[in-house]
């Protein structure tokens, strides 16, 4: 029986509590990892390492969190993804909601992408 | 000399498991620069030292290839002190290992018992996203450290 979003987001939940050291009320579908958890680059693949023993499942590198999209200059030209970048971030991304990011794709912004929600949204295709 | 926080390994399982020990003595001199009046081995210097259990333990699972840098202190919790004539053990075994990084979980026992708890990540530099280079010579795992682990990897597949 697949799990249901609850209880995929109880232990996406508890897998932030302990990767990152934050209290359980923190963790809402809308924090962002970095902004509001406070993550740094090594807690993403920490994060990575705990999803996949938490649900027994295989995150290949750079599925759940997109990597080589900011060093690609067809995808980046002065500071924000171009549209092809965008639409490459979109397809290698179909788990986060790009609504509010797409207006000002500024790749500072980027980081808002990497919800709790993005992650319970990756999770829930990988137990389904 | 190199900063080394372990006295031996008694333990180690290529890929998997690793125990170190360390006798503190009131020969040593920073016991009394913590503190002067009442000698004790702080627990950073044991995170150290399950640092550098757990992280030899992750260099030799690829051959002492890659460079090991600790990149994350994911737990450390200490329920009691060490002083003088207590031994340490350090218990570190991999939980995973990867490509690009390494995590671990470790026990510390104080005289045999259990007493704190220390997980661990360690970053393979190498292979980090950003594309930086290090120098090529491996400056994490030199002569002692080899040293150190040699002769329980005698014989040892790996």
């Amino acid at each position: 029986m697949p799990m249901s979003e609850t209880d995929v987001f109880e232990k996406v939940k508890e897998t932030l509590v302990d990767a990152l050291g934050v209290d359980e009320d923190e963790v809402t579908p809308e924090a962002t990892l970095t902004g509001d958890l406070g993550a740094e680059s090594i807690d993403f693949l920490d994060i990575v390492f705990r999803l996949e023993k938490a649900f027994s499942i295989k995150i290949p590198r750079g599925e759940l969190f997109p990597d080589n999209i900011l060093n690609n200059p067809d995808f980046v030209q002065n500071g924000r993804l171009t549209e092809s970048g965008l639409k490459q971030l979109k397809e290698r991304m179909p788990h986060a909601d790009f609504s509010e990011f797409e207006k000002d794709p500024d790749v500072n912004k980027m980081a808002e992408l990497f919800k709790v929600q993005t992650i319970v949204n990756y999770v829930k295709t990988k137990v389904a | 000399m190199r900063w080394i926080w372990i006295d031996k390994f008694l333990e180690f399982v290529p890929g998997k498991r690793a125990v170190a020990i360390k006798n503190v003595s009131l020969a040593e001199e920073h016991v009394h620069d913590c503190w002067e009046a009442f000698p004790t081995h702080p627990a950073c210097l044991m995170i150290e030292g399950m640092a550098q259990t757990a992280g030899i333990l992750v260099g030799q699972a690829r051959n002492f290839r890659e460079k090991v840098i600790l990149a994350k202190v994911a737990r450390a919790e200490f329920d009691d002190i060490v002083v003088p004539g207590d031994q340490v053990t350090f218990q570190a075994e991999i939980e995973t290992l990867a490509d690009e990084a390494a995590s671990t979980r470790g026990t510390l026992l104080k005289n045999g018992k259990p007493f704190a708890r220390v997980d661990l990540m360690f970053s393979h530099i190498d292979q980090n996203l950003s594309g930086v280079k290090f120098p090529e010579e491996n400056f994490v795992f030199t002569g002692q450290f080899e040293r150190l682990v040699a002769p329980l990897l005698e014989g040892a597949d790996g």
